[in-house]
């Protein structure tokens, strides 16, 4: 089965709620805390509209009067007045027409952009184990289009469902007050209308889902096929990809094949029905004139009434359709927004507790939360104390967990037992914020925004001045950076893209030093250096981490050469510690991971 | 009252600033035209028999009036004269007619949703496959977030377009056109009265158009720079935590969305504009045409019958003016985004394939001999990084690249793995230029590994095959196996069938090395360039590796770009470069002995040692 098939690129619905579905009334009032600040302008916006259609109701009355009196008496000096009150009765509804959409433009324009900004901000407040469960794109397609499908609701078809039915109910009665025999025909397709609707609403709402997550799954596809662009071009794979793709949409295609097949079902039961019911009333409402029981006036009034509310009868389709898209992206938005926000339990705790200074951490187990139950945990009870002003390299074999381990301090994850602590405070108490400030981190792949030189680099410390922006990047040997094009101000793209990973790397170093931090973190940071360069960052280096209390993961004997000691990870425990030169003697698996000299070496390989 | 609010959130408007500029890839006039013209063309038969459905539904739609007309005018005087037959025909007919529109409502709606939804398949791959095929240079300028824009909310405008909009307009034009021709049948001065509405309505539509044209352009640049911030932080959300980004990011993200809101506000009050003027429009003129009808009708020269058909036609006739609106504002939108699209389509592969690829020679031997014929390189905007060379790389052999930073080491490594082309010169393959190679020919002889190991979503397993799609199972393990992977593998949770989950957070940078050298073992080129590929592993990785080049890869042409001379050692040959100039070449063990900069590079390295 493995080699035909690309990454499936999309973890597709898995997404979607458990348990029984949600109501769409009661998902769509989950948008009311956004449209609450709206309200009004909402009111007033179905205010207009309402007016307006009642005025459009009464034409079919003035019409009446116009044909039964002027007309019938060939008075046309009673035309006048008739015909100023239709002209107003247009105009004000045109008047109506127009209010009804300025005045909820741009408030729901902001309703909108307030969701987007909330979802956003929860976004970067979630945990980081949240975000290595949801594909990107699924996280965008619920900002974008989903966003998009709310504020639609709010503008027309809630105001329509509204204003539809209250126009239907006044036209009733109207209709009742012309005839009522006339007006029980045209009403009794409503009883199935009805019914169907309700059958169509249930059916309809689970492709809504289907299709708004099979979108947010392209767009996943998409955003890996671009990030991952140089794999895929270097292997020349880029046709596989777009197979990948293609089915994927070819999927969407069939759901909304499928959406479109109900709708259409719908349409043409809620067209056709009122218009079987109109036809009968046409024949009874002819032979009652025929028999001099009804008015001409009051028949073309009635079937000008009956014909001015199919619009609303014909509208409860879409507005039905629509009601139920915008009751799913509500749910998307809300599956996020639900998603707990990590408690900052944070207070300004008591100090050092014992007195202790340094980064302690005792019996830290962590797993990742969607580990298999059988699995063990990945640290299973670290121990370890990095003294003050101490460097302490953190060596392990690949995949041993160093990252993880030093993701724990600024609790990128939370550790799942044991506790951390920092000068004696169990980082669980120290507020977010601080704690982050407390600690600075370089990480392994150095992540560059849309921004300046310095104002990547200062995002170690907002409040720097130029003077430590420039030791910073005198630290990490980023002397490149006064030859690009603008110096400091150059913006680097997206992803930093423009410049090479020694440079970016040294970046995320200068970020990380800048504020000089108590806590410094540095995840292999000369990986991607070129010796000359390495030397150099290490000899700056040195200087800065002489007063500061380091944690430098570390793969080779240069960058163990920074810190004082060692540790090394083995099997989710720290396994020994010591210096560079003990541990060589002492750790066999110290010893391997640094000279390669106890793995199995095959002839014509030098080793050290 | 309504114009004054709409100038009042006019004048707002004009204090937003504008939105970021956009990418300058100029869009050739008329490609967003031309592109729709391309993506309904293979369609026209379809479409032509939609259009046939539409205009049957709408005449039987549309003759109900008439038929109210007729059963008022003919069949009511009938039935008092005791004749039902009339009256009979004509409710017979209405039911007749109802019936017949409702079947092919239901047809219409299933047809053209059939279309669009072909029309957006088409598009999609479109975009998608466009975007794999333009070159890196291209990829590092437009920014990923833009493309995915592209790809998902542009192409959703479109959507918006054929879902709704097609419909809309097909109904408006033919219900327009339709009653049109039954008022002027009617009564033709009535009918020429009616029609002269059109000439204020067009005055309006072109208005709107013109206008919401420019509101909807702004509009697609705002919300392709809120998706470039989104996906910015949703994938560099460990620094952004770490570093406490969230509030400055709020705040910059706070200024795209509102501009993006601004947008969209500005969009709905034109388009508010837009529906008053044309009801007003429509309002005027039927209260025209009644007051004319009524005096024709006093007159005695138009019957009742006919007046009352015509107020309810022309109720009809402007009834669709709130669709057209409709219609109008999804095309605007769409329009705006099929230029994006377009100018994104329009921008050729700067590495383009050949149109007739020339083979390459076969021979037993399975690596190939790699030449630079007067080779130079200069970026687009004139800066030179590597000045006219030759090099020649015979097959079999391994060679190392070293040189600082920015010494023009990668830009020689994407020249030979034709991520660009040279300025001046070629680069062959076994004599062959490698523009002549057609791009399956030229990945599966030529294969590259950098730095960057994204992982992409699926199981550890296919990502490595990846490398060959034809691979079975045995295979992937063994070159996991071959590469020192596989321990780590097996012991995933689900071994190699473990999903790396989004961008293979699971899995450490190191590991992720490794997967990337096990695709390029599964790959077997005959050329392989490692490009700062060992820079995350740990010594014994780095020996796996080695090991690797040695056996599995053994007499395949390498080229190695590293800094660690441990990998570098075990090369043949030995370049190294500075400023874009080779400054040194030979073999290692003579330029150690030597006295230049790879003499300095190694003692300064075996120093770092242990």
């Amino acid at each position: 089965m493995t080699g035909q098939r690309l990454p499936s690129a999309a973890m597709s619905t898995n997404q979607a709620p458990d348990g029984p579905r949600r109501s769409t009334v009661r998902s769509l009032l989950r948008l009311w805390p956004y449209a609450r600040v709206a309200r009004w302008r909402i009111a007033g916006s179905v205010a207009a509209a309402l007016t307006a259609s009642v005025s459009v109701l009464a034409v079919p009355v003035v019409l009446r009067r116009i044909v039964d009196g002027p007309i019938a008496d060939h008075d046309m000096a009673a035309l006048w007045p008739l015909a100023g009150l239709l002209l107003l009765l247009g105009l004000a509804e045109a008047g109506l027409f127009g209010v009804r959409r300025v005045v909820v433009a741009r408030p729901l324009a902001r309703v909108e952009a307030a969701m987007r900004g909330d979802l956003y901000a929860k976004l970067q407040r979630l945990p980081v184990s949240f975000h290595d469960r949801w594909p990107s794109g699924q996280l965008l397609s619920r900002a974008t289009s989903d966003m998009f499908t709310m504020r639609l609701f709010l503008a027309f078809p809630l105001v329509f469902l509204i204003v539809n039915c209250t126009v239907f109910l006044v036209g009733t009665g109207l209709m009742f007050t012309l005839d009522w025999r006339l007006a029980l025909i045209a009403l009794i397709p409503m009883g199935p209308l009805t019914w169907l609707t309700h059958h169509f609403e249930q059916r309809y709402s689970g492709a809504a889902r289907r299709a708004q997550d099979q979108n947010g799954d392209l767009a996943t596809v998409v955003e890996e096929s671009v990030l991952g662009i140089r794999i895929l071009k270097a292997f020349g794979r880029h046709r596989t990809m777009a197979e990948r793709f293609a089915e994927q949409s070819r999927s969407l295609r069939e759901t909304e094949l499928g959406k479109a097949g109900m709708l259409a079902n719908l349409w043409a039961v809620i067209v056709g029905l009122p218009e079987l019911a109109l036809g009968a009333a046409l024949a009874l409402g002819a032979v009652l004139v025929a028999h001099d029981e009804m008015s001409a006036g009051t028949l073309v009034a009635f079937l000008s009434t009956a014909l001015a509310l199919r619009w609303p009868v014909e509208s409860l389709g879409w507005l039905v359709a629509y009601a139920n898209e915008a009751a799913t992206a509500t749910d998307r938005f809300y599956e996020v927004m639900d998603e707990p926000e990590p408690a900052d339990t944070g207070q300004d705790g008591p100090g050092p507790a014992d007195g202790e200074r340094g980064i302690r951490l005792s019996g830290v187990r962590f797993r990742y939360p969607d580990a298999p139950a059988d699995s063990p945990d990945l640290l299973c009870g670290i121990d370890l104390h990095v003294r003050p002003g101490e460097t302490m390299a953190l060596v392990g074999a690949t995949g041993s967990g160093k990252t993880t381990l030093t993701a724990l301090l600024p609790r990128l994850y939370e550790a799942t037992g044991g506790t951390v602590a920092l000068d004696g405070r169990d980082i669980r108490t120290i507020p977010r914020a601080e704690l982050r400030e407390l600690v600075a981190v370089a990480f392994e792949e150095p992540t560059l925004f849309s921004a300046s030189v310095a104002e990547n680099v200062l995002m170690g410390a907002p409040a720097a001045g130029p003077d430590r922006l420039a030791a910073a990047l005198d630290t990490a040997q980023a002397d490149f950076v006064d030859r690009l094009p603008a110096g400091t101000a150059t913006q680097v793209g997206e992803q930093g893209l423009s410049l090479s990973g020694g440079q970016r790397q040294r970046l995320a170093l200068a970020r990380a030093v800048v504020g000089d931090p108590r806590f410094l973190v540095l995840d292999d940071p000369l990986s991607a250096l070129d010796v000359h360069t390495e030397a150099l960052v290490e000899q700056a280096l040195r200087r800065v981490l002489d007063g500061t209390t380091a944690l430098v993961v570390a793969h080779r004997p240069s960058t163990v050469m920074l810190a004082d000691r060692v540790a090394v990870l083995h099997e989710g425990r720290i396994a020994a510690v010591g210096t560079h030169h003990e541990l060589l003697q002492s750790s066999a698996v110290y010893r391997e991971l640094m000279t390669g000299e106890a793995a199995p070496v095959p002839e014509g390989i030098s080793t050290r | 009252m309504s114009t004054t609010a709409v100038d009042a959130a006019e004048e707002l408007a004009e204090e937003l600033p504008a939105p970021a500029e956009d990418e300058d890839i100029p869009v050739p006039a008329g490609a967003a035209r031309r592109l729709l013209g391309e993506l309904l063309g293979p369609h026209r038969g379809r479409i032509a028999l939609a259009m046939l459905v539409i205009l049957v539904q709408q005449a039987a739609l549309q003759t109900g009036p008439l038929l109210v007309a007729f059963a008022m005018d003919r069949g009511i005087p009938a039935l008092r004269d005791h004749d039902s037959g009339p009256l009979i025909a004509v409710i017979a007919a209405y039911l007749g007619c109802a019936a017949l529109s409702t079947v092919l409502q239901r047809a219409f709606i299933r047809f053209s949703a059939r279309i669009n939804q072909d029309v957006l398949l088409d598009l999609r791959g479109r975009i998608f496959r466009h975007a794999q095929r333009l070159s890196l240079d291209f990829h590092e300028r437009y920014t990923s977030g833009r493309i995915i824009s592209r790809a998902t909310s542009d192409v959703d405008a479109l959507r918006e377009l054929l879902a709704e909009g097609l419909q809309e307009l097909l109904s408006v034009v033919l219900s327009v056109f339709w009653i049109s021709l039954v008022l002027m049948v009617m009564d033709w001065r009535l009918g020429l009265l009616s029609l002269l509405s059109f000439l204020p309505m067009y005055l309006s539509i072109r208005s709107f158009r013109r206008r919401s044209q420019r509101v909807y352009r702004r509009s697609r640049t705002a919300v392709a720079a809120v998706i470039v911030r989104f996906t910015e932080t949703m994938n560099g959300i460990r620094p952004v935590q770490a570093f406490r980004r969230e509030r400055a990011n709020d705040e910059a993200f706070g200024t795209v969305n509102h501009q993006y809101a601004g947008t969209t506000a500005d969009g709905l009050l034109e388009m508010a504009r837009y529906v008053t003027t044309s009801r007003a429009i429509a309002n005027v003129w039927i209260t025209g045409v009644v007051v004319a009808g009524a005096l024709l009708v006093a007159d005695g020269s138009v019957e009742l019958g006919v007046l009352t058909a015509f107020v309810l036609y022309l109720r009809r006739l402007y009834e669709p003016l709130d669709q057209l609106a409709m219609f109008l504002n999804s095309y605007q939108s769409a329009a705006a985004a099929l230029e994006k699209i377009a100018g994104l389509l329009a921008h050729e592969p700067s590495v383009p394939e050949p149109a007739d690829p020339a083979p390459l020679p076969e021979h037993p031997v399975k690596g190939r001999t790699v030449s630079f014929d007067g080779v130079r390189f200069a970026y687009r905007t004139g800066k030179e990084v590597l000045p006219r060379f030759d090099l020649v790389l015979p097959a079999g052999r391994t060679t190392a690249v070293v040189g600082a930073t920015g010494a023009g080491k990668s830009t020689l490594a994407k020249l030979l793995a034709r991520f660009y082309d040279p300025t001046d010169g070629r680069v062959a393959l076994d004599g062959v230029d490698l523009r002549e190679l057609s791009g399956e020919e030229l990945r599966r002889n030529i294969v590259m590994v950098t730095q960057e190991s994204f992982l992409f979503s699926g199981t550890v397993a296919e990502n490595i095959a990846i490398g060959r799609p034809g691979a079975t199972r045995e295979e992937v393990e063994q070159a996991a196996r071959d590469i020192g992977a596989y321990d780590f593998v097996a012991a995933l949770p689900e071994g190699f069938d473990t999903d790396v989950r989004k961008r293979g957070g699971r899995i450490s940078a190191g590991q992720r090395q490794l997967v990337a050298f096990a695709r390029a073992l599964l790959a077997d080129p005959a050329v392989l360039i490692l490009d700062e590929a060992t820079s995350s592993l740990d010594v014994p990785g780095e020996q796996a590796v080695q090991r690797a080049m040695r056996t599995v890869l053994a007499g395949r042409t390498a080229v190695v770009i590293a800094h660690r001379l441990s990998t570098v050692e075990i090369a043949d040959r030995v370049l190294v470069m500075d400023q874009g100039r080779i400054v040194e070449d030979g073999r290692p063990a003579d330029l150690i002995g030597g006295r230049g900069r790879f003499a300095d590079l190694h003692r300064t390295w075996r120093d770092s040692l242990v």
